[in-house]
């Protein structure tokens, strides 16, 4: 991140105050015992955090405890009853949780908390989110060799219960001056893509492509993710391919086939 | 992962809900030696992790211990939506009068633990899911207060008229929350809740899943794993690290990444061929990984090529060449292989595999495209890419 030019100030080890770390090319971060002196101490604004499952809700809650506004959990393994207290919580202090179990987000060409790999984005007009991580970076490598950049590009994860959905990254990207366009990638599990196309049809005026990951998945089994699984007949790919082409928005049958509906659509739109 | 009606039985049982007495067997013998323990009728009932087992002739009444050996000797080894019985509850056959339905799951929409509460119970829950949706009650728990016993008396008074019955439903239902939070679950059911003709409430048959993702702090359900009931390689994949998930067809496929592999998976298809497995290697670059793969899906007799997809974020691509390097000088492969790397690294992987005859895409289509046209002309007796 450092690298990329995120302005990493501090690092929260228990037990660590005092130290510090090297940020590379000759920086040097501070490390603190408590997330509340670090930022008492560096006015830090965001934080990613990758301790371990069993401490992870812990770790976001002392986050949003200390008024850190933008909390990204990369972790995954977070049990499900603990993210139906930290939801609540964060809510309450006003910090917006992205994940856990996810990639981050990522703004080319200007920061990035998270592991979302620079190397493979460009600036440009586009808004994508999606609860994978590795079929993230295909879709936005494609994006960026076909020259269609991004605004900021947001890993919602793969967990049952998450802080970011659909529709608040969609909210937000219909709001943002710079996105023209937008991207979300979806698999099985849920309900939330079918949520995110009724949005889409009532409130998003820019073009919207989606894919969807998991048709081919079997049902009842979880698919890697916490939150991918087909429970009953709730959650299938199929329903959420429909429900998105009943709002309006294309589906793409191939990861590659995205570049070219996102052009369709934008042309047809402008 | 899955508990046995046994077990989640025993679990419930031990916070108080009531149940009828029982026992496992995995032989005739035991059944009917149980049987004859508990005198008088018993349900000999098929353990296995799928529902519909009554429909299925997995679930029967013994009213003697001779017949109660006889139907264990048929329903053991019989099978169930393709999982064998390997073992059976023997146990006192409760009187129903009434059939309620009591659940908990997670609730994705909520983001809470809600209760699910039917006066329509038994086998056909689902129909009346489906159906008649506002014969089923929903209530959400607030898990900063817990399921308070208001709450409780609510859904009783929903269930049932009679106040004793009101109460006693009230208790389990607490009793079930209980288990549910003390064994991490993600969904809890006592299906049907009977009431007996005199009137008491005793839960016939009884279904937990555990969060996978709450074994590591719970110890003592994950050592209620069935390990007979799973496939051996998914059994073998789990304790590699791996998430390993056996299909039906002849494309072996090794991904970094659940979204990428499912899409993988619905590649192969959408090209004409057949997955035979969603692989995730994650996210970490260890070459033991790769070795635990290779190994896991060739033990697969139908894969006729193996596929690797990887696009390297924090995987490192050159980690997954030595990987592929390291399997293939220890067990050579019997099948062809066609990879697949982007990311970090990509440049030294390419190197290191060309070092070892080895050829890496760069594109998921052609790669897709190209496994399963291997497999095409290895059916047509050509020559194998």
């Amino acid at each position: 991140m450092i690298e990329y030019g995120t302005h990493v100030v501090a690092g929260v080890t228990p037990g660590k105050g005092g130290q510090t770390f090297d940020g590379g090319s000759g920086t040097s971060v501070p490390v603190f015992d408590t997330v509340e002196r670090a930022v008492n101490e560096t006015g830090a604004n965001a934080t990613v955090i990758y301790v371990p499952p069993l401490f992870a809700a812990d770790a976001i809650m002392e986050a949003a405890a200390a008024r850190v506004p933008l909390v990204v959990a990369i972790t995954e393994g977070v049990p499900v009853l603990d993210m139906t207290l930290v939801y609540p919580f964060v809510r309450e202090y006003g910090a917006r949780l992205v994940g856990p179990n996810c990639p981050g987000l990522i703004s080319p060409g200007e920061c990035k908390v998270g592991i979302i790999p620079g190397t493979i984005c460009a600036p440009g007009p586009i808004g994508l989110v999606s609860r994978s991580g590795t079929l993230t970076y295909e879709v936005v490598h494609q994006l960026t060799k076909a020259g269609m950049g991004q605004t900021t590009c947001v890993g919602i994860g793969g967990d049952p219960i998450n802080g970011t959905n659909f529709i608040d990254c969609l909210a937000a990207f219909q709001a943002d001056p710079s996105t023209t366009a937008i991207v979300m990638i979806g698999e099985i599990g849920g309900t939330d893509e079918q949520e995110a196309a009724r949005y889409v049809a009532a409130h998003v005026t820019k073009p919207v492509v989606g894919f969807i990951a998991g048709r081919t998945a079997p049902p009842g089994r979880r698919m890697g993710h916490a939150g991918a699984i087909v429970s009953g007949s709730t959650g299938t790919a199929a329903e959420k391919v429909q429900a998105l082409s009943a709002a309006g928005i294309p589906v793409a049958d191939r990861p590659a086939d995205v570049v070219g509906l996102l052009r369709a659509r934008m042309a047809h739109a402008a | 992962m899955n508990l046995h009606e046994y077990q989640a039985k025993d679990i419930l049982s031990r916070v108080g809900v009531p149940i009828t007495e029982g026992h496992v067997a995995t032989s005739p013998d035991e059944a009917q030696a149980i049987a004859a323990r508990l005198g008088g009728t018993v349900a000999i009932k098929a353990q296995v992790h799928v529902g519909g087992r009554g429909k299925a002739g997995g679930v029967k009444l013994a009213h003697s211990a001779g017949e109660a050996r006889a139907l264990a000797a048929q329903i053991l080894g019989m099978q169930i939506k393709g999982l064998t019985v390997r073992k059976v509850l023997v146990a006192r056959a409760a009187e129903i009068a009434h059939e309620a339905y009591v659940g908990i799951i997670i609730d994705r929409v909520c983001k809470r633990a809600v209760f699910m509460a039917s006066a329509a119970g038994g086998i056909d829950i689902e129909d009346v899911a489906a159906t008649s949706p506002d014969r089923i009650k929903r209530l959400a728990v607030d898990p900063r207060y817990g399921f308070r016993p208001y709450e409780s008396m609510q859904l009783g008074f929903y269930l049932y008229s009679d106040p004793a019955q009101t109460r006693s439903a009230a208790r389990i239902l607490r009793q079930m929350y209980q288990a549910f939070i003390e064994s991490g679950a993600s969904l809890t059911e006592i299906n049907p809740l009977a009431t007996t003709p005199r009137g008491d409430l005793v839960a016939v048959d009884a279904k937990m899943v555990i969060d996978d993702n709450e074994l590591e702090r719970h110890p003592e359900i994950a050592a209620l794993r069935d390990e007979s009931a799973e496939d051996p390689s998914e059994a073998a994949a789990r304790r590699a690290g791996l998430t390993f998930i056996k299909l039906e067809g002849n494309v072996g496929c090794i991904v970094n990444g659940a979204g990428l592999a499912m899409a993988t998976m619905d590649l192969v298809k959408y090209y004409g061929g057949e997955p035979a497995n969603f692989l995730d290697i994650g996210g970490s670059s260890s070459p033991e990984k790769v070795v635990s793969a290779l190994s896991i899906i060739t033990s697969d007799p139908n894969v006729r090529v193996i596929l690797f997809n990887i696009f390297g974020g924090i995987t490192r691509t050159d980690d997954v060449a030595n990987g592929i390097v390291s399997a293939l000088a220890a067990t050579p492969l019997a099948v062809p292989l066609v990879i697949r790397l982007t990311g970090t690294n990509e440049h030294e992987a390419v190197r290191i595999l060309q070092q070892h005859g080895l050829s890496a895409m760069t594109d998921m289509d052609e790669a897709v495209r190209r496994a399963v046209s291997v497999v095409a002309e290895s059916e047509r007796g050509g020559r194998a890419a």
